[in-house]
């Protein structure tokens, strides 16, 4: 901590609220984080406005024309502008990445309370089970799962919730394991509180700091795996401006002209780094302890 | 002491940390002599500075701590100006440390006998060969029970006060010429605490090691060190000998600190403790005079405009107080004596009959293999009998089963068998099988105050909800019902609306006990309540819990491993050991001959704050065996000073008993243990002559 003094401690507590700012102010990157995500955010609601082409608008006199002033991201092999194809497709990773955390935060969230909250066979058969989807690669799983069903973007969606409700149900569960041996859950079981209501309101916003970390790790690897099926072909199909999907129809032209490779790869960088920015920073505000600012 | 050749002499030493609210001076002109050989016990309570002192006077300050003035003189080197490296070179060879948690300073994953060899090879040059036997002649010199083993093993195969002796020899390996030792006695129990006490005080003998002793605990002071510093706020209030100090006890911060100690010759019936009202002001929010001005009783104009400094009023005795000639002339205590009133027995609101609770303990890769399963005995036995408005006291080492009892009656872990009855109804083993209206007759306070509120909920919510649920009041009500609550465990109103963070420990543990008296409990378990608090603090909530207790008629049923707390507050007193009860008696009994050879000892490991009073040396050997392989016959017979023969491994003891209900369970007669005990360990006192 700060103050390694450990008698000061108590003054200064485990408020994270009162810490928000300070904490904040000291750690830049999560200020660079947030700004990233910010723009795309940006980007993703404004984008078809802002974008000075059609993302489909085809122009086969200019096909692979390098960045120039008409086109300052250059042009992609049918001509179409990669700038405004990167501003739309900003919609789609974000929206797919994000309802697919959405979905196995939500779930992983269930399952890690009760599993966790409840014990005994339960708890086992879950995290089992757990298990059997952890051993897997998750690409491997994806790729799998996305050949049965056929690739859709809410295929997609479904596949990144159901691959990381693991993740997130182990972290809750963990949580929740410490939390139901505290002594204000003994003090609820002890006035007779129904479980529900021990898990809703005694245990849940306890939960929340760990799982608004998690959840945003969640993200970016979203980010990522959703552009991993894009790049195999198994994501949103053509013509989407995929961020994958375009890194992947870029390979073939990689030689003649590496800006079509290049730029939809660094925005699919850049919103990963700001993405893990804002996540580590979430875990230094909210999760005090959890790490030692003392160099 | 002579003052030349002080081993550390520390002058005006400022401390600052840089934080981002700027800069904040935690320490402020402290200085300090250690000769030799000595032992100064620095004193305060959490938020005086102390620890940062003593990491000051060694540079071990956290990157954002400054020593922004002053001097620090190790013997001829000086401190303060030396290069870091330099300073480095001096840690673990001039200048060791004890810690206060063992488990923060030894390597879990090495061996024993390794950590002291490698502390000896860096720091004395040893080769490999004399480290190894550098490190056993230092585990036999802390009197560590076949050393030869221990060093083969690794910490966590060590119990507390092991682990502790292996931290003193490590730091005393390499000769240091001072050391610092920070509430190394802290977390282990009283029992072991005398043991590492006697220990300190042999080696200090040997060697001629200066050290600095920081603790919150008074009486440990009082039983070790040569000289004390009282810290508050960051600056020292009184410093001298410990006999002057005591006996005289110049400054009202020291006054107030030695009265908020229970004593053992009496209870809550004779004298309500005095507490210091106030908190210590934080580093950035000092008053502008004395800085103990907004707590002290003596307190005058002039104290709120001018800073007192440090004056010699005896040789060696120093006071940061203006009025000392007018507490020069009023030395003895004043106890606030309490009105006695006879209470005429009431009824029986708690009977918990042979109660046992085992726990099903596979051994470790065992449980693989389906291997036969052992069983922890927690608690083997026990019958309570409670009336209202009445306290028990449950007095035992960590470990006995004094917290399984308490969590059987409570419902929240399931007795084996036995009954608990509560007020002439049978009650379920589990809390969930409970009827609604006898959970609320039960109620309990916990140990740990940062544990025991739910961090994200209001203060006043916490006292709210028991009243919503368990005594069904409309909104109003509820809300009226709290401020009421909030009042009477004396905290203001606005608090209702805080979150914990913002709560000090003790205040906490105020809206914990509020929170068990919404319910309107016949029985209240307090769980080591106090003990992870400030001795001020301590004595406040013991006058808190006696007024409610007054009022309300409640019953408490106190579980300590802090004999004096547990005096002060109980009316009947249980001691346990391994599961079982070996004494039971009315809290005066209990504390005078004959008792239990397992009591006597308890009651000689206190740590009283006097130096005057002299305590029989009885001293237990080893920690409690584990309840997974309990010794036949008498339990207590492995450690057992007064072990009466053959008798004591082979047949269970008999209950004795006395006049007054007071029962001993044990196998010498109770005449022979009249005799053999004498007048008692302590000295009683007139003050304590109640009954
Ligand atoms: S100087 Fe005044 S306020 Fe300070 S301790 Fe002495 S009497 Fe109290
Ligand atoms: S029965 Fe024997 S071993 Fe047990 S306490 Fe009495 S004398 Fe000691």
């Amino acid at each position: 901590m700060a103050l390694a003094n450990g008698e000061e401690k108590k003054k200064a507590g485990v408020s994270y609220l009162g810490k928000f700012f300070p904490r904040l102010r000291r750690y830049p990157t999560t200020y660079i984080g947030f700004a990233i995500i910010l723009a795309f955010l940006f980007i993703a609601i404004f984008g078809p406005m802002i974008a000075p082409y059609h993302y489909s608008q085809q122009n086969l006199a200019l096909r692979l024309d390098p960045p120039s002033e008409e086109h300052i991201f250059g042009t992609d092999q049918f001509g179409r502008d990669i700038y405004s194809r990167i501003l739309v497709g900003s919609r789609d990773v974000l929206t797919v990445a994000g309802s697919g955390t959405a979905l196995a935060v939500f779930f992983g969230l269930l399952l890690g309370l009760f599993s966790g909250y409840r014990g005994g066979l339960f708890d086992e058969m879950v995290m089992r089970a757990m298990d059997v989807i952890l051993s897997i690669p998750p690409l491997l799983l994806a790729m799998v799962i996305l050949f049965a069903l056929g690739p859709s973007r809410v295929n997609v969606i479904l596949v990144v919730g159901f691959l990381y409700i693991p993740m997130v149900a182990r972290v809750v569960r963990s949580v929740v394991l410490e939390l139901k041996t505290r002594q204000f859950v003994e003090a609820a079981r002890m006035r007779g509180e129904s479980s529900l209501y021990i898990l809703y309101k005694e245990i849940l916003p306890n939960v929340l700091p760990s799982l608004a970390v998690e959840a945003s790790m969640r993200f970016s690897y979203s980010i990522f795996l959703v552009a991993s099926l894009g790049f195999l072909g198994l994501g949103v199909q053509p013509p989407s401006p995929d961020w994958g999907l375009m890194v992947g129809e870029a390979r073939t032209w990689f030689y003649q002209a590496q800006w079509v490779l290049y730029f939809p790869a660094g925005a699919i960088a850049l919103l990963v780094v700001g993405v893990g920015f804002m996540s580590d920073g979430l875990r230094r505000m909210l999760l005090p302890g959890g790490v030692s600012d003392v160099g | 002491m002579s003052d030349n050749g002080a081993v550390l002499d520390v002058k005006n030493v400022t401390v600052t940390y840089e934080t981002d609210k700027g800069p904040l001076h935690t320490v402020r002109n402290v200085s300090l002599k250690i000769a030799p050989g000595e032992i100064y016990g620095l004193v305060g309570e959490s938020g005086s500075g102390k620890t940062t002192l003593a990491r000051a006077v060694v540079r071990y300050l956290p990157a954002n701590g400054k020593i922004t003035s002053g001097s620090i003189k190790l013997s001829d080197t000086d401190l303060y100006q030396l290069p870091r490296e330099e300073v480095r070179k001096i840690w673990g060879s001039r200048v060791t440390m004890v810690h206060q948690d063992p488990n923060a300073s030894i390597n879990p994953s090495m061996l024993i006998g390794d950590q002291i060899a490698e502390m000896a090879r860096i720091h004395l040059g040893m080769n490999k060969k004399q480290a190894r036997d550098r490190a056993i002649e230092m585990l036999t010199r802390v009197r560590m029970p076949d050393p030869e083993s221990v060093a083969k093993r690794y910490a966590h195969q060590l119990s507390g006060g092991m682990l502790q002796r292996v931290l003193i020899a490590t730091a005393m390996s390499t000769n240091p010429e001072f050391m610092i030792m920070d509430e190394p006695t802290t977390a282990l129990d009283v029992t072991t605490e005398a043991v590492i006490l006697d220990l300190i005080h042999e080696l200090m003998a040997d060697y001629n090691t200066a050290i600095l002793f920081i603790t919150h605990n008074l009486g440990v002071v009082a039983r070790l060190c040569d000289k004390i510093g009282v810290l508050y706020a960051g600056e020292i209030m009184e410093e001298g000998s410990i006999d002057e100090v005591f006996k005289k006890r110049l400054h009202p911060y020291t006054r107030g600190l030695l009265g908020c100690v229970p004593r053992v010759d009496a209870s809550k019936k004779d004298i309500s403790l005095s507490s210091i009202p106030g908190y210590i002001p934080r580093p950035d929010d000092l008053p502008d005079g004395c800085i103990f001005a907004p707590r002290c009783e003596l307190v005058e104009d002039a104290c709120e405009k001018e800073r007192p400094p440090l004056k010699e009023i005896a040789e060696n005795h120093f006071s940061a107080c203006r009025r000392v000639d007018q507490l020069q002339e009023k030395i003895e205590r004043k106890d606030e004596l309490r009105e006695h009133h006879e209470e005429e027995l009431g009824d029986i609101v708690l009977e918990a009959r042979n109660i046992k609770k085992y726990f099903p303990f596979t051994p470790g890769i065992g449980s693989l293999f389906g291997s036969k399963k052992a069983e922890l005995k927690a608690v083997d036995d026990i019958s309570v009998r409670m009336r209202s408005s009445f306290t028990m006291g449950i007095v035992g080492e960590s470990g006995c089963g004094k917290t399984t009892l308490a969590r059987c009656i409570a419902g929240i872990e399931e007795a084996t068998s036995g009954e608990i009855e509560l007020q002439g109804k049978l009650l379920a083993y589990s809390v969930k099988k409970r009827p609604h209206d006898t959970l609320k007759k039960i109620q309990m306070v916990f140990q740990n105050p940062d544990a025991s509120l739910n961090p994200q909920h209001p203060a006043g919510d916490s006292v709210a909800r028991p009243l919503i649920l368990l005594r069904d009041m409309s909104r109003k009500e509820v809300r009226e019902k709290v401020k009421e609550l909030f009042k009477a465990v004396s905290l203001p109103e606005d608090y209702i609306k805080r979150l914990p963070h913002e709560l000090s420990g003790g205040e906490k543990q105020r809206v914990a006990i509020a929170r068990a008296f919404a319910a309107d409990p016949a029985l209240m378990i307090c769980d080591e309540p106090i003990s992870s608090l400030d001795v001020s603090v301590q004595a406040s909530l013991m006058n808190l819990l006696t007024e409610l207790q007054d009022s309300a008629g409640t019953s408490y049923l106190f579980i300590s491993h802090d004999l004096s707390a547990v005096r002060h507050i109980s009316d009947w007193i249980a001691v346990v050991y391994l599961g079982r009860l070996w004494e039971i008696g009315s809290a005066e009994d209990v504390f005078i001959p004959p008792y239990h050879p397992y009591t006597e000892a308890l009651l000689s490991a206190i740590p009283i704050p006097d130096p005057e009073v002299k305590q029989d040396r009885i001293r237990l050997k080893g920690s409690v065996p584990s309840p997974l392989n309990i010794p036949s016959g008498c339990r207590f017979h492995t450690r057992c000073p007064r072990k009466y023969g053959k008798i004591c491994e082979k047949e269970e003891p008999p209950w004795q008993d006395m006049e007054d209900g007071h029962r001993i369970c044990c196998h010498i007669p109770l005449e022979e243990l009249r005799e053999l005990q004498g007048d008692g360990l302590l000295k009683k006192s007139s003050a304590g002559g109640g009954s």
